[in-house]
């Protein structure tokens, strides 16, 4: 078993800052613009971004936290069931630009079931999807419109992605076996 | 963390990880029931009989609400007119609606006990939703959810439990729960409502509305059964509103931030004067609302027990 630091803390940042940018360029400003960041690491990156664009272009984009939970498409398969805990979206997305945040993506169900969710809340003019990692194999036709690194991994891979506000130190790490 | 169990069934088998959990969970699932569309697809495809052998609208309809929160679909099966009243036996019945593939069943029932037969005998999740007197396992949940979201915990509160002890199972239930998590109990009524050798069930025992009251954090009325009485426990209906009705005069022994609580179907002037009922320390509505977040936490959370 192998594991090593794909990416730093260092890293993160400048990740986080390219993609704060790319947001800003696409969207040719922040008007109408939301991030939601899905339980957990999401809503953290969610946060540091909208951090970033109030320093680039001055102006506040709301946060909202999605937990997707109720609308995994494995809960019937599966025995025993994920905490459900609460989705918090505080503002009202129709007509909104949504700009979805998890840290990786991989099969792309779990951005499926947030979409579902997004559709529960409003009708946003449009989402997009941010994510910190992309390491392939999807199963879904989705794909991130912003990735802070793609990185080529074998299905038994595991790829955590530490961050500072769970207590540790950002880091991303891959472990083969 | 996850429920090991195919079926809720009694508050007296849980422990207090078991009750936290379903606590926690309905705190997310009354986010749910906040939303504008109020539905979620978690049990899609899934079926929900409610089975009931005595009257009720509230947990019923609650258990209902619940269900089709969740996108399960329902089916009400009401006992008068249907094969009972032929003189099917109760595990004949729930033996049949088992066979249409039903996923939960849901029963209420005059006998003690009825729906542990059921859970014995079916592969399908049974819930209890009220057994003759002894135990209704979500009223207590959605009583101790209502308490704790209101004062932020149950350890350590007084709750004083008024009227017919004798006869409540929401009594019996809400007992065993709330010294399991950790609150002191007390229960007082009229003698003959109390029932004997309560206090071994870790409860202090009070003939005197004042005395029980008094220091309380949390007051629970509960409804003076009219369709079990005529057997003599009191006198009057007159008689036990004099001395235990819960009325604003009395409520102030209690302390000044005290929540009163009642499960209904409230009896007006008899177990609590419409000021107290009404008053802004009630949060008897609030208990209904919670209820259906509650019943769709236990839902989801026996869902996962992977036996159906």
């Amino acid at each position: 078993m192998s594991e090593k630091v794909i990416m730093d803390q260092l890293g993160i940042g400048r990740a986080l800052s390219r993609i704060s940018h790319e947001i800003i360029e696409r969207n040719k400003g922040t008007e109408g613009l939301v991030l939601v960041g899905i339980r957990t690491c999401g809503i953290h990156l969610a946060r540091r971004i909208s951090e970033k664009i109030r320093e680039i272009e001055k102006s506040e984009v709301p946060v909202g936290i999605l937990d997707i939970t109720l609308y995994r498409d494995d809960l019937l398969t599966k025995k025993g069931h994920p905490a459900v805990r609460k989705t918090d979206i505080p503002f009202d997305l129709a007509g909104t630009v949504v700009v979805l945040v998890d840290d990786v993506l991989y099969t792309g169900r779990t951005i499926r079931a947030a979409m579902d969710e997004l559709m529960d809340f409003g009708r946003p003019a449009m989402i997009q999807l941010a994510v910190l990692i992309d390491r392939g194999h999807r199963e879904l036709p989705i794909r991130a419109d912003y990735v802070g690194k793609g990185v080529p991994t074998s299905k038994t891979a595991v790829i955590k992605v530490l961050l500072s506000e769970e207590g540790m130190e950002d880091r991303v790490i891959l472990r083969e076996d | 963390m996850e429920l090991k169990r195919k079926d809720l069934l009694d508050i007296k088998g849980l422990d207090r990880e078991e009750i936290e959990l379903i606590l926690d969970t309905a705190e997310s699932f009354k986010e749910v029931t906040g939303r504008e569309i109020k539905k979620v697809p978690t049990l899609r495809g899934k079926t929900v009989v409610n089975l009931f052998f005595e009257p009720s609208t509230r947990t019923r309809t609650s258990f209902e609400i619940a269900a089709k929160r969740l996108s399960a679909d329902v089916i009400n099966f009401s006992v008068s007119g249907s094969s009972v009243s032929k003189g099917e036996t109760l595990l004949d019945t729930a033996r049949n609606i088992e066979a249409m593939r039903a996923d939960f069943i849901i029963i209420r029932h005059p006998a003690s006990g009825a729906p542990h037969i059921l859970a014995r005998n079916l592969r399908s999740s049974v819930i209890n939703a009220g057994d003759g007197l002894h135990e209704h396992p979500t009223q207590a949940l959605l009583d101790m959810f209502t308490i704790r979201e209101r004062k932020g915990k149950i350890e350590g509160l007084t709750v004083a439990i008024i009227g017919d002890i004798a006869h409540s199972r929401v009594a019996r239930s809400n007992i065993y729960g709330l010294t399991r998590m950790g609150a002191r109990v007390r229960v007082a009524g009229p003698p003959a409502l109390i029932p004997a050798e309560v206090e071994t069930l870790g409860v202090s025992v009070f003939y005197d509305m004042e005395e029980a009251l008094s220091g309380a954090d949390v007051i629970m009325v509960l409804r003076i059964q009219l369709e079990r009485q005529g057997k003599n426990y009191f006198p009057t209906l007159r008689e036990f509103a004099r001395l235990y009705c819960l009325t604003q005069e009395r409520a102030g022994h209690a302390k000044g931030d005290a929540m009163i609580m009642h499960p209904g179907p409230v009896n007006r002037g008899i177990e609590i004067s419409p000021e107290v009922a009404d008053g802004l320390s009630s949060v008897i509505l609030e208990q209904v609302t919670n209820g259906v977040a509650v019943r769709m936490a236990v839902l989801y959370l026996l869902s996962g027990s992977g036996e159906i």
